[in-house]
Formats: structure tokens, sequence, C-alpha cells
């Protein structure tokens, strides 16, 4: 399995809206700690390390 | 003058003046330095075998106080091999149960029911000292039946010389100093190392800024024969984590991760310790119940290792070449295991059987098991001690969610058990040519599985030998042949997988070299000899 990066989210707008509705309401820590929970969730759901690391550099890497 | 650094808990070598302290001075094929778990072993394994080995330590016994409670099956096995096994496993405390908190809750509790098939037990818990004493005891019944083992007591190494081939070592004794010479000096002095400083060698690695408060506790009452580890203990001044751990004797091993800033003396107090202790053991319950302090004791950890153990005709093995962090019990139990892997070397090298360069490989194929170790005990320590936001607020979602989601426990880590490492690509394995199961390829170390009443290591000796699984009729080859016509179905499962049969050649530290579906004679003559270090003609 390689890492997709091209649109595969059904809705897009629909998707970031309940991303951000997760969030509401709560103060930096608990939104930290719930993207933390829900990294952990989707890295388990995943499951295949190559995939995993792919994604670690891709994240890293559109920082720079 | 021999000064006393701690006191005994068992007395298992006293003192006694021998001949050599005025004679002419005396040369030794193999010196050991320091009588703790590692010393011992070696000398009881060299001794088995015929090889005469000299054990020197400053004390006259196994040390009191808190160190290594945890021992892990592979020591165990081991230990059985040595002839020191049951004794160990009988006085052991076997637990399986294990509950795991965060702050006032319970996140999960797990039940290491262990796989089916084995003599051993996953691991026990056990004082040192008692590892000890069962050491001593196996060497003083190796020795009445003629094993050329010497331990003395309250001698204390002052002096080591090395040459090509042999050193020199100065010795102090209650009756005054005296020197004697060695073929092979094996330094298993402890973390401290004395041989390892007047020799000038390093010891590099990382210190963990943090502090641990350990009690041993005695209590009668009926407490769980559980283990319980919190993080963010929500007793007063706990610190970040504490462990309570079940020993033999209705003793406890209770552990408080304190942080680096300490006022030491401070936290030994004994009003301010049952302070702690009593919070913890009614955090259940609501009760207190009786116990007394045995033992307490403030310990840093670090993890490191010397560039090499081999240097010239001084070997180093256990704490004295790496020391790790105690978080899955890595320190005595692969210690022992630097014991199982140089025994059968240094024995042939002495015997004239092997050339020395064999030695070599003790020191990469151990120096890759204390990677391994280091590894391990460092990422416990980075789960159990966030270095930091970011990685206390991913620790605390790993704790969140495996109160709820199965998925999430297997990422908790208050220290990963040892085991021992697999020697995968080192030279003097292979090959493998069988399509066996991954858990027995060349590399690992003999698993266990019944057969008939017993089990595999009961059967498996300390010499080099073919396992034979399978076949008819047993191969007629110069090593022994330990044949098992009909494989119990564990047998099969751990060692054939889906192959009719298969023929194992394995080391006398019981680790496999090479495996193939059929015997042929040539290709054992070219495994062995590539085991030994001798090339393949
Ligand atoms: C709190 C704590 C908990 C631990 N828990 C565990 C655990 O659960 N499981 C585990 O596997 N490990 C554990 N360990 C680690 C374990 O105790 C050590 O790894 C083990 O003792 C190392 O054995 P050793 O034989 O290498 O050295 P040591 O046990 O240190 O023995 C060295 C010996 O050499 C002697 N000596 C030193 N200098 C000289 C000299 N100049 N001349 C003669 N003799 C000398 C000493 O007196 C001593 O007897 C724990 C350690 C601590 C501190």
């Amino acid at each position: 399995m390689s890492l997709v990066l091209t649109p595969n989210i059904p809705d897009p707008d629909g998707f970031y809206d309940e991303l951000l509705a997760a969030h509401e309401g709560l103060d930096k820590a608990q939104s930290d700690a719930l993207n933390a929970r829900l990294i952990l969730l989707l890295a388990n759901h995943l499951g295949d390390r190559d995939t995993l690391r792919a994604a670690l550099d891709a994240a890293r890497r559109a920082a720079t | 003058m021999v000064a006393t650094r701690y006191e005994t808990a068992f007395k298992l070598y006293p003192y006694e003046k021998v001949a050599a302290q005025a004679g002419p001075v005396v040369r030794h094929p193999v010196v050991i330095i320091g009588g703790g778990p590692v010393g011992l072993a070696l000398a009881l394994d060299l001794g088995r075998k015929g090889t005469p080995a000299l054990v020197l330590d400053d004390h006259d016994g196994a040390g009191l106080g808190s160190k290594a409670i945890c021992f892990a099956k592979r020591t165990l096995d081991i230990a059985h091999r040595l002839g020191a096994g049951r004794p160990m496993v009988d006085k052991g405390v076997v637990w399986n149960v294990g509950r795991v908190f965060h702050g006032e809750g319970q996140v999960f509790e797990f039940d290491l029911l262990p796989e089916d098939g084995h003599r051993n037990p996953g691991f026990i818990n056990l004082q040192q000292p008692y590892f000890e004493r069962f050491l001593v005891d196996a060497i003083r019944e190796a020795q009445a039946a003629g094993a050329p083992t010497e331990i003395r007591g309250r001698n204390l190494v002052t002096d080591i010389e090395t040459f090509d081939d042999h050193a020199i070592l100065k010795i102090d004794t209650p009756d005054g100093p005296y020197t004697l010479e060695a073929d092979w000096v094996v330094a298993c002095d402890g973390a401290r190392s004395p041989t390892r400083d007047r020799m000038g060698l390093s010891f590099d690695g990382r210190v963990f800024e943090d502090n641990f408060l350990i009690a041993d506790v005695k209590m009668k009452a009926d407490f769980p024969t559980e283990r319980w580890f919190w993080f963010q203990p929500p007793f007063e001044g706990a610190g970040q984590s504490a462990l309570l751990h079940k020993q033999p004797d209705d003793i406890w091993r209770i552990d408080f991760q304190l942080g680096w800033d300490i006022d030491r003396d401070a936290e030994l107090d004994p009003d301010r310790i049952r302070a702690r202790v009593d919070a913890m053991l009614s955090s259940q319950t609501g009760k207190v119940p009786d116990y007394e302090l045995e033992w307490t004791s403030i310990y840093t950890f670090q993890c490191r290792r010397m560039k090499t153990f081999r240097h010239g005709p001084v070997l180093f093995a256990g704490d004295a070449a790496h020391q790790v962090s105690p978080f899955g019990a890595r320190g005595a139990n692969s210690g022992v295991q630097d014991a199982d892997n140089l025994g059968w070397k240094l024995d042939l090298v002495c015997k004239g059987k092997a050339d020395q360069s064999l030695l070599d490989s003790y020191a990469t194929e151990r120096a890759f098991g204390a990677d391994e170790n280091i590894l391990n005990s460092s990422r416990a320590t980075d789960f159990m001690t966030p270095k930091t936001e970011i990685s206390q607020i991913f620790r605390n979602a790993v704790l969140d969610l495996a109160g709820q989601h199965a998925f999430a426990r297997p990422l908790v880590n208050s220290g990963r058990l040892s085991v021992p490492c697999v020697y995968d690509d080192f030279p003097h394995f292979g090959p493998d040519a069988l399509n066996g199961p991954a858990r027995t390829r060349p590399g690992a170390a003999c698993t266990d599985a019944p057969v008939e009443n017993a089990f595999l290591l009961d059967h498996l000796s300390d010499g080099f030998m073919l396992l034979a699984l399978g076949f008819d009729t047993p191969p007629q080859d110069a090593l022994p042949v330990v044949h098992i016509a009909a494989p119990s179905p564990a047998l099969a499962e751990r060692y054939l997988g889906d192959a009719p049969r298969a023929l194992y050649l394995i080391r006398p530290d019981q680790h496999i070299i090479a495996r193939w579906p059929d015997y042929h004679a040539n290709a054992v003559t070219i495994a062995m000899q590539n085991a030994l270090g001798k090339a393949a003609r």
C-alpha cells in the first residue's frame, strides 16, 4: 500500500467541517489531546508501517 | 586491606587462605573478576565443561539490598542447562495479572497467559541474592563431581597488567597481597568495573536525569500477586510513575520515580517513605495493610556500553560491559546471556579446539545484544518520562485510548520484558535452507516445546549437536544427534512449519546455527567450521 496523495475524500468541504466541529469548545490543551488521539486512531487503522513512514515523511516535508 | 563495601545477604564463599598466596606465582587458564550473577554463571559453565576457572570476589557472598528481581525465561533456560534452574523456579514467584493505572483510574488489566509447552515460565520474580546462591549451590555440586572451579572470597583485585597472551593480577586479601597470572581474564566486576577504569577504557552513553526510590516491604496480609503500574500516580509526592511487584518471602518491591531535583536525605526519611507506601497500598481498598520496610534506597539509571568487550586477553561481561536502566529487567538477564555466549567459546579456545579469534565473535554478538537492550530500555524510559510537551501529549493520548480500545494497549510501555536477541546475518550462522518458522531461524535461541513427557530443553546438551525432527532413521554424524521421530504438534509448529522433517545444527549455548530439510554430512561440516570461525574449504 503506498500513501495516497491524490484527492481521496468524498465531499471534502463536509469532512473539513466535521474536523473543525470536533474541536469546537475545546481549549488548546484539549485540542492537542484530541489531535493526538486522532492520529493514533488513524495510524492504527492504516497499520502498514511503510505507509505510515511515508505519511510522517510527507508531513515533515510540507513544513519546510 | 579488603574493605567491606556492602553487607551480604548470604555468605557463600568465606575467605580461606590458599597456598598460592605465599608460594611462586601461579598461572591460571581463566580468572573471573567478580562473583555476581554473571561471573558465577560463567564459572559454572566452564567448570562443567572441564575448563578451570578461578573466581575472585572482594566480598564473601551475595550483596544485600534491592537489585534484580525479575528473571526472564531465557535466563531460566540457561540456568536449566547449567543445572541451577529448578530451585530458582521453585522459589520464584510467577505472576500473570497486571494492572495499569493512570492517575486515579485503572486504564486496563492484562493476563499474560503464557504459551503452553515450555518447561519454564515467561519470567519469575526472585531476589538477586537467591539467584546467586542457587548458582553457587550448583558450582558446589559440580565441584563435588570434579569440576575444576574455585571461588576465592575477600580477594580484591587491585591491579592488572596486560600482555599479548596473558595478564598479571595483583590481589589483596585479609592476609595481605599476592600476585597471579592468567591466560584469560573475564572482568565481571559490575557497572563501576575497576578493571575497565584501570585499563583506561571508556564507558559512554546516556544518563537519565531521574531518581528512583526503591522500597522493599514485608507484608503478611493477603495482597494480590499482581503487577501494578501507575503513570502519574495520584498519591502525594509519588512522582511520575510507581510500580508494585511481588517477590518471594512476602516481600513487595515498590518503585517511585521521583524526578531529578530531589533532596536524597529527605526522601529517604522512613516517615516520608511510609506515607507514600500507605497511600499506594490503600489506593484500591481504602485500608493500609500491616507492613515493615525491609530495605530502601535511591538509584539513578543510565544506559551505556563499552565500545568493544574484548581487549586482548581481557574480556568484559555483564554490567562491566554494558549498563541499562532496569525497565524490562535487562541487566542480569542480558549479563547471563553474555556468560552463556562466552562460556563455550572460551572453553574451546582454552582446549586448543578453536582459534582465539572466536572470542571476537563474543564481542560482536553481545555488543549487538547490548544495543538491543539499551534501545528497548531507552524507549520505555521515554514513554514513562516524556521529555517534551508533545511527547507528553502523545503519551497521555495512548493512555486515554488504552482505557477504551485494545489497539492502544500494546503502545503502553512500562518496560518490555527481556527476550534474547537473534543473531540475524552474523557471520558464524547459516545457512537457512529450510522454509521454516521465523522464531527458530539461524541465530535464534532454541524455543522450548513439549517432547513426550518432558521438554525439548531436557533433550538438548551443552555441546554442539544436531536436532533431527521427523526422520525415519536418525542421521549418523560425528556430532551427537537428538532424534525425535514424531514431533508433538507444538514442536512441529515451532520447528517444522509446513516441512515434513528438518535438521537443525545447534551451538553449545543452544542458539541455532543452521537448518536444512535433509541431512548432508558435508553441509553440516561446513556449517560447523563456519560456526567455529574456521575458514570453510
Ligand atoms: C534497583 C535495581 C533493580 C534491578 N532489577 C533487575 C531485574 O529485575 N532484572 C535484571 O535482570 N536485572 C536487574 N537489575 C540489574 C542487575 O542487578 C545487574 O545487571 C547485575 O547485578 C549485574 O551482574 P554482574 O555480575 O555483571 O555485576 P554485579 O552484580 O555488580 O557483580 C560484580 C561483583 O564484582 C565484585 N567486584 C567488584 N570489584 C572487584 C574487585 N576489584 N575485585 C574483586 N571483586 C570485585 C563485586 O563485589 C560484585 O560481587 C537491577 C538493578 C538495580 C540497581
